[in-house]
């Protein structure tokens, strides 16, 4: 990944009537980069998108890429191509005429289009189906083409719109480790738009979260993942467990929660907060730790019942209940044959869990 | 997404519209021809409804507002009857051309038989034959027809509203047949089959899910039937005898001799009853 | 389970031809076997009182291959529906985009008012426009208003052009709407995407992609044209003959009346019309290959 910028979006607005789409959003992704957009559907990834590709206008901002301002440059000018949520693939052309098309209005020389039509099906191993017709093609493979398409005029960017929507589980898990394998041999950035936080954390070099409009945080898969700036994200990526309380103090680099039932949690906060403020204490389900009880309490520990146990076949998922009001969830992995696991974690036993404070976090809204 | 406040001067509305792509040079100018192809279209219209009102004889200027040729209308029973027999003839060759092409377009896309072909063959022939061909073509039948009538039963028939309503009927099926299968391609089977499922037998298929959901593609079809009726010329021309005066040969014998507003009115009357019968229908779809 | 079988099987066939008697036994007795009795009358000759005598002849193919008169009105019907085909298409196709891309809740009622002006009589349209175009209507009036003074609009080709499309229109209005909603406009941005401008877009991706609309209703629209008569005899002035005002003499009017002529002219105008189709649809779907 080089440090040049293929795109910047700088303060760039939609608006649609009195809907605000994109408000205000700042963005620089890099060269070679495999980016994803990820929120859920109206968070304006889509709308983002469609303005690097030149099918919106933004409102107010500008979009550059490698250094040049699109201003109101149509689409067939801009050196991007675009990965159709629905394929977009012409009914009325076979495969190859589709991958040759953009070949063809850029008055490429025959021989080379031949040449280079069948390069990109060899990218995407769809040889030897250049003379069928799209709706001869099973959805994976109507994907394929649709990237060939793209890709066989070497763009600067590749755009990619929810392309793995309408693939099923296997086939997209399949498509995931495809494209990003892919994009590393290319080298092409991809800006990549997702609502399915799995996808993007398994396949980008980096992430924009956005909600309503907003980038709410940017970062690599493990940043996002491990250290979310908001509750939003924390949320939305992953599993969590949420508390919410009131701020009372620090304790060294951690922050300290008080819950209204009294409890004292510490975790690591993204900014300083100032006592009285209400936040949210957050842990994933893989961090806690669930011990038997031995009569004191270890620190950062809380008591309480095992109300559920739920047999995933890769790990176990445990509910524990601390109070009247709250649950809190705990993943263990199975790392041993459960087959002649006899004593395990039963429902009413007592049970105590552990919230290391490294890995809890303090978030604010 | 939130709201917030759109801008506010019109014009600063239209350079935003502008800027932002959702208004294109194209697309207005799109817009300006498709009004003007409008305008085309009913200048007509409107100048027929407007000189129905005039008191110029001739009914090519304005020269006052007169309610005269719609009293003379009203006064002038042949006008009226002409009238009303092209209705009756619409509304008759309508209603059974609908249930005929319907029950065909059912069968064309439900069931799979031999000599499909033909049968597709003859109903989309229709389509294909000029109407003067089919009228003439009538007109030779029913002369064939009558002179055999006339041989075994000493009965001699004419030419009549019936003839005209037979022809009418018989060039709208195919039609319908048309609007109706595009209907019923488009009709998802499954849900006949969830029908089944939960213990509908065929009837209550049919009537409780299939029909209501195709009504659009049958009321469409018969909407066009209706249209093609009221509007036919040719067929009335040929078809229709002495006795029989329907609306489209009165007008044409007049305008050939001398017109009066008279001819506006009626027509005035005629749009005004249609687009009547329209609206009660969309009505009635509504409400279901 | 055989047994079930079958019984299903006639209780489908029972069901199959109840749906198909009515309409077929129609459209054979009134369509089907008239045509075949104009096909049979061609052949014929007509005596002196204008009745038809059965002796089987092929004059009246001579007749109509061999006299001007004939020729001539073949000639002038084929090139005048052509022309009113291509100019329904090049106003219609345009219009047809403008409703299809309308907001949803418009698209029904502009369709609509395309349909209205059909329920006022097809004559009384023409009629107006008798008015519209005569020397002391409307058009002439605006004009000698502005001072450009009078035009003869009326009882010339022009006019009998502009009420052939006026009153086809429609017909290639509805087929085309009905392609062009099918057609998925996510295609010209992907075109755009791959480097095309509007122009190659529409030709390379929509047009071919709504060709099936273009044929139908040129199909729709070329069909009556080719046998009108009242067209040209109201708003044309009656100056010239069409294959329509031809036959509408020689079954209702001559003296004495040849319906043996008039047939054959039919016939003749079925199989032009069928070259013309067969060429049509092999010219439009090759292109698809």
């Amino acid at each position: 990944m080089s440090d040049s910028i293929a795109i910047e979006l700088r303060d760039v607005v939609k608006r649609f009537g009195d809907v605000v789409a994109v408000d205000h959003v700042n963005l620089q992704i890099r060269d070679g980069e495999f980016f994803s957009l990820l929120g859920p559907s109206g968070c304006g990834k889509t709308s983002s998108l469609r303005m690097i590709a030149g099918f919106e206008l933004p409102t107010f901002g500008s979009i550059i890429i490698h250094g040049r301002e699109m201003g109101i440059t149509p689409p067939h000018l801009r050196p991007v191509n675009t990965v159709f949520q629905s394929y977009a693939l012409f009914p009325h052309m076979t495969v190859a005429q589709n991958i040759a098309f953009g070949l063809e209005m850029r008055k490429t020389p025959k021989e080379e289009i031949a040449r280079r039509v069948q390069e990109a099906l060899d990218l995407v191993r769809l040889s030897g189906l250049e003379g069928r017709r799209p709706r001869q093609l099973s959805g994976g493979q109507q994907q394929r083409v649709a990237l060939a398409r793209a890709l066989v005029n070497h763009p600067e960017v590749l755009l990619l719109d929810e392309p793995l929507g309408a693939l099923d589980q296997k086939l997209r898990k399949e498509m995931q480790l495809e494209l990003k394998s892919l994009q590393a041999r290319v080298g092409i950035t991809f800006v990549f738009v997702t609502h399915d936080q799995e996808e993007a954390l398994t396949m980008s070099d980096r992430i924009a979260v956005m909600n309503k409009g907003k980038i709410l945080q940017i970062g690599t898969p493990t940043e996002i993942y491990e250290r979310p700036n908001c509750r939003f994200v924390a949320d939305f990526i992953g599993e969590t467990n949420f508390i919410d309380g009131v701020v009372i103090g620090r304790d060294g680099n951690y922050t300290v929660l008080e819950t209204p039932e009294g409890l004292r949690l510490r975790g690591l906060a993204s900014r300083p907060l100032s006592n009285g403020t209400t936040a949210t204490f957050s842990i994933r389900p893989e961090k806690v730790r669930l011990l038997t009880p031995n009569g004191e309490l270890p620190p950062d520990g809380i008591a309480g019942t095992v109300i559920s146990v739920n047999y995933i076949g890769s790990d176990t998922r445990i509910t524990v209940r601390i109070n009247d009001r709250r649950t809190i969830d705990v993943w263990e992995q199975n790392t041993r044959s459960t087959l002649d696991r006899d004593e395990y974690w039963q429902p009413g036993e007592a049970a105590v869990i552990v919230c290391p404070p490294d890995n809890a976090l303090v978030l604010y809204e | 997404m939130i709201k917030t406040a759109p801008a506010t001067t019109a014009s600063a509305r239209m350079r935003a519209a502008f800027s932002e792509g959702r208004l294109t040079w194209s697309g207005v100018a799109l817009t300006v021809f498709s009004i003007l192809v409008y305008l085309f279209l009913y200048a007509p219209i409107i100048l027929l409804v407007i000189f129905s009102f005039t008191r110029d004889e001739f009914g090519v200027r304005w020269t006052g507002f007169t309610l005269d040729w719609y009293i003379r209308l009203f006064n002038n029973p042949r006008m009226m009857g002409a009238a009303w027999n092209t209705l009756v003839v619409a509304t008759i060759s309508t209603i059974v051309s609908t249930i005929i092409g319907t029950l065909l377009a059912m069968a064309m896309e439900r069931y799979r038989f031999r000599g499909r072909g033909a049968v597709e063959g003859l109903i989309y022939l229709p389509i294909v034959v000029p109407e003067i061909v089919m009228a003439v073509a009538l007109l030779a039948f029913s002369a064939i027809v009558f002179d055999l009538i006339k041989l075994v039963t000493g009965e001699t028939l004419r030419r009549s509203l019936a003839t005209v309503t037979i022809g009418h009927i018989a060039f709208s099926i195919s039609f319908v047949v048309v609007v109706v299968r595009t209907s019923l391609k488009n009709f998802d089977r499954r849900l006949e089959e969830a029908a089944a499922d939960l213990g509908a037998d065929s009837w209550n298929i049919f009537w409780r899910i299939t029909f209501p959901l195709i009504l659009p593609g049958i009321v469409g079809g018969a909407l066009l039937a209706f249209t093609l009726s009221l509007d036919d010329f040719i067929i009335s021309l040929f078809l229709s005898g002495p006795g029989t005066s329907l609306l489209p040969v009165e007008v044409y014998n007049r305008v050939r001799r001398a017109v009066t507003p008279e001819i506006n009115a009626i027509s005035t009357l005629m749009l005004l009853l249609s687009m009547a019968l329209v609206a009660i229908s969309q009505l009635l779809q509504r409400r279901r | 389970m055989a047994m079930l079988q079958q019984q299903q099987q006639r209780r489908d066939r029972i069901r199959l031809a109840l749906l198909l008697t009515p309409g077929l036994l129609w459209l054979i007795l009134f369509f089907a076997l008239p045509l075949v009795i104009i096909f049979v009358y061609s052949f014929m000759s007509n005596d002196a009182l204008g009745r038809v005598v059965y002796e089987p002849t092929l004059n009246n193919y001579i007749t109509i291959f061999t006299q001007s008169l004939y020729i001539n009105a073949y000639w002038r019907s084929i090139w005048t529906s052509v022309l009113t085909t291509v100019i329904c298409l090049l106003i219609g196709y345009p219009l047809a985009v403008f409703i299809a891309r309308s907001p949803q809740q418009w698209r029904m009622p502009l369709l609509m008012l395309i349909l209205i002006p059909f329920w006022t009589n097809f004559l009384v349209r023409i009629y107006a426009w008798q008015i519209i175009l005569a020397n002391n209507g409307i058009i002439n009036g605006f004009l000698e208003l502005i001072g450009v003074g009078r035009l003869s609009l009326l009882n010339n080709e022009g006019a009998t052009l502009i009420g052939l499309i006026y009153g086809e229109l429609p017909f290639m209005v509805l087929p085309l709407y009905a392609a062009i909603d099918r057609f998925d406009f996510t295609l010209m941005e992907a075109a755009a995407d791959l480097g095309a401008n509007k122009v190659q877009a529409f030709l390379r991706i929509m047009l071919p992609m709504t060709m099936p609309g273009i044929v139908a209703g040129s199909v729709l629209v070329f069909i009556p044209t080719l046998g009108q008569f009242v067209v040209s005899e109201l708003l044309g002035g009656a100056k010239v003959d069409y294959l329509g005002n031809l036959i509408q003499r020689l079954f209702l009017r001559a003296n004495p009346i040849n319906w043996p002529l008039g047939s054959a002219m039919a016939v003749l105008m079925m199989i032009v019309l069928l070259v013309f189709i067969m060429l049509y649809f092999r010219a439009t779907t090759e292109e698809e290959r």
